[in-house]
């Protein structure tokens, strides 16, 4: 059995990698459970009408107390690293920045980006792992005719999990294993009831980890009341395409790409927010039409099928994680700034999100939408 | 099977033999409660004023003077609320147990003020300045005798002087100085003095709070006449009987200056380590210590990571205090002292006890630099001894 490896799971306290952490033991690997704890949920309780009991998901100690009871189950050494100060550095910071600029941002891939697949795996290795697995929907493939990691859509296109994780490097990706890759959440659930985990039933989480209920706006208030930052006056015009200045707003960090309700303002026709122009803190307004565009621009562009972009490249674009991948025309402008051109135009392009790219399956690529 | 090493004893200790020997029929057939009047009883009773007369043999007061606890946590929590009312002034070091801290910090809530005295390089705490700290209102100085982390010695003599000339209460935390080194509360000339039973050898949960005879001291909780008043609840007779046996033994091997035996040990762990590996220094050099403690740095080292790593290959260390979820936070002490963030959180406790031997050292000088160098390898911030920017 000369393919046993040393393996570190992250482990959430969750039901996917729990099933992961339960059949990489299963199958004889040397199996090390680690749990980030990345955010201290009790830090905002009480700021700024933030709940005074936490009962969110990321971090609680609950979720720590059922990963390590998972590990004890499976008979795995099992420990918690911490990384709260460069999660809020690399992932909280820049959260509240981005709405403060008017952008709409996800924190998942950063937290993929700069902790789960590069703090985690300096630390696997660093205590002897080979390899990081995740509960991660995707698949890792190495392909021999370019030489290249490949980083595929799984089984279940339902929890598809791809678009979070554009920005790995060949290097990450030739040491992370996706093991539900091939499977169905049924199926892990499946798994879990038969490798007896407590946990089996535990639904999944959704929002993301760190703002509670997913009320951004009230995190943000909390975060910088709690750091003892003034929330930026952000306030401005409401101004429709045509530049006529049809209302007034309290900040631009209220608003996303797309939004309808809570402009405060009554037309006769509806009316959704079409642009939000950080610079001069104005929120353009406009009809549905106007929320369509065919080309999108991207900064800090990752390309993982291919090293470098020759010529365009005819693909398919998600900007955002429930958008259907739309046929597209992908050029490369300079350094790693990428153009997209839609065939056809697509409805709320949000700066802040992400563009990833797909060739069927395979992932090309992503970039932030600038 | 991997041979395991423990040298995490300032985290707790194992219960001796002969510990566990003398607790054992307090368990099954002596199961009496010290307070009943009938035979059962008696047979209890004696068997805890027996190890309160051991334990005040250890620390040079009267029996009388002993109050049992549920361990180091709640002789701290006495001496500190038990002492002192709102609108008292006290002086503390901001290199406490968390203990002291946490308990100095709930009654600043109820009205008490609290200095929080800094310490120099070396993790000392400067007599002059707790002479220089004193108000009109000061009614308690609280220091400890020995550091968690460092196991650095601070100058309770002289803060004992300082505290007898103003009149003051003084609380010492000796959890990590009994059995380590000669306790006399006399000569330190304190008015209460904490121990734990799990840092010397007796089971976890059990402690014991001297306090001066004739020192008024309100109760945590309330219930009974246990223990003159001061404690309340039925007391834990196999603990304190543990613990009692824990404080004889302490007396006798510090007589065979067994604490010899764990200073050269200690002594040859920390040479081997800084003989083998560079960009390491002890926390604490240069100031007295307790023969079992070292502390040491490595830069360009994620203590965290070191401690998994030694973990999984048999080797018991921490770094740090262990918060709730069980994740490590930077230490206070190492901070406190002045070191930059990055070495508080690449330093490494290694703590020794009477159990261990030199070939425990010998085989943690195999682990720790093979650990670093692995560490060092894959850091992102070294390469080759150089900083990478």
């Amino acid at each position: 059995m000369s393919n046993l490896k040393t393996i570190a799971v992250a482990m959430s306290g969750g039901v996917d990698s729990s099933a992961v952490a339960a059949m990489l033991r299963a199958e004889g690997h040397n199996i090390i459970g680690l749990t980030m704890q990345l955010w201290n949920q009790r830090r905002l309780a009480g700021h700024e009408g933030m709940p005074e009991s936490v009962t969110g998901r990321c971090c609680s100690l609950d979720d720590v107390y059922d990963a390590r009871r998972v590990a004890e189950h499976i008979g795995i050494p099992y420990y918690v690293v911490n990384h709260e100060e460069r999660f809020e550095r690399e992932v909280v910071r820049p959260f509240v920045a981005e709405y403060l600029s008017g952008r709409t941002p996800i924190p998942c891939s950063l937290c993929n980006n700069h902790l789960k697949f590069d703090q985690l795996l300096v630390v696997a290795r660093q205590i002897g792992a080979e390899c990081v697995a995740t509960g991660h929907y995707a698949r890792v493939e190495y392909d021999d005719a370019s030489g290249r990691w490949l980083l595929k859509r799984p089984a279940d296109r339902s929890k598809d999990q791809t678009y979070f994780l554009f920005g790995l490097t060949q290097e990450q990706l030739s040491r992370t294993l996706f093991p539900l890759g091939g499977m169905t959440k049924p199926e892990v659930r499946d798994l879990a009831r038969m490798y007896g985990l407590a946990l089996a039933e535990k639904p999944d989480s959704q929002e993301i980890c760190f703002v509670p209920g997913g009320d951004y706006k009230r995190f943000i208030d909390a975060y910088l009341a709690e750091s003892g930052e003034a929330l930026p006056d952000t306030a401005g015009e409401l101004v429709t395409a045509n530049g006529e200045v049809i209302g007034q707003h309290a900040g631009i960090h209220n608003f996303t790409v797309g939004q309808r309700k809570g402009l405060g303002i009554a037309t006769g026709s509806p009316l959704y927010v079409i642009q939000i122009n950080g610079a001069d803190r104005q929120v353009v307004v406009g009809s549905d039409d106007h929320l369509y565009s065919r080309t999108l621009r991207g900064r800090g562009a990752n390309l993982i099928s291919v090293e470098q972009l020759h010529e365009p490249m005819r693909v398919s674009v998600k900007i955002r994680h429930r958008h259907e991948p739309a046929p597209a025309t992908l050029e490369k402008l300079s350094g790693d700034e990428i153009l997209v051109t839609f065939d056809q135009p697509q409805r709320a392009i949000t700066p802040g999100q992400a563009a990833v790219f797909y060739d069927g399956d395979i992932v090309v690529g992503g970039a932030w939408i600038a | 099977m991997m041979r395991r090493i423990y040298l995490d004893n300032n985290a707790t200790t194992p219960v001796l033999p002969e510990v566990l020997e003398a607790m054992l029929p307090y368990f099954g057939e002596r199961f009496g409660n010290a307070s009943s009047i009938h035979g059962h009883g008696q047979e209890t009773r004696a068997a805890v004023e027996r190890a309160r007369d051991s334990v005040a043999i250890l620390l040079g007061c009267g029996a009388p003077e002993i109050v049992f606890t549920s361990g180091g946590t709640e002789a701290d929590n006495l001496a500190i609320s038990g002492l002192t009312r709102s609108g008292d002034h006290i002086i503390t070091s901001s290199i406490e147990h968390h203990a002291v801290l946490q308990a100095c910090k709930h009654v600043e809530e109820i009205g008490c003020e609290v200095t929080y005295l800094p310490v120099d390089g070396r993790c000392l705490i400067d007599p002059d300045d707790v002479r220089r700290a004193l108000r009109p209102n000061t009614k308690l100085i609280s220091v400890m005798m020995a550091n968690n982390e460092t196991g650095v010695l601070q100058p309770v003599e002289a803060i004992g002087k300082i505290a007898a000339e103003a009149d003051v209460y003084f609380h010492v935390d000796a959890v990590q100085a009994a059995a380590k080194v000669p306790l006399d509360v006399k000569r330190i000339g304190c008015a209460a003095l904490s121990i734990s039973g799990h840092k010397m050898h007796a089971p976890q949960g059990v402690g014991a709070l001297y306090v001066r005879k004739g020192t008024p001291l309100q109760p945590l909780f309330y219930g009974g006449r246990h223990e003159r008043s001061r404690r309340a609840g039925t007391e834990n007779v196999p603990g304190i009987v543990g613990l009692g046996k824990a404080a004889e033994l302490a007396r006798r091997d510090c007589e065979r200056e067994d604490d010899q035996k764990v200073s050269e040990l200690r002594d040859r762990l920390e040479r081997g380590i800084l003989a083998q590996v560079e960009d390491a220094a002890v926390n604490g050099a240069g100031a007295p210590r307790v023969p079992n403690t070292t502390n040491i740095y490595f830069d360009h080292i994620d203590g965290e990571a070191m401690v998994i790593s030694l973990d999984l290959r048999g080797l018991a260390v921490s770094t740090g205090a262990a918060c709730s979820s069980g994740a490590i936070e930077p230490s206070h002490v190492l901070i406190a002292m002045g070191l930059r963030a990055d070495r508080a959180r690449g330093s490494l406790r290694f703590s020794l006890g009477k159990q261990n031997s030199a070939e425990d050292v010998d085989l943690a000088l195999a682990l720790v630099p093979e650990a670093v160098a692995r560490l060092r390898e894959l850091s992102p911030t070294y390469s080759k001894g150089v900083i990478v920017s």
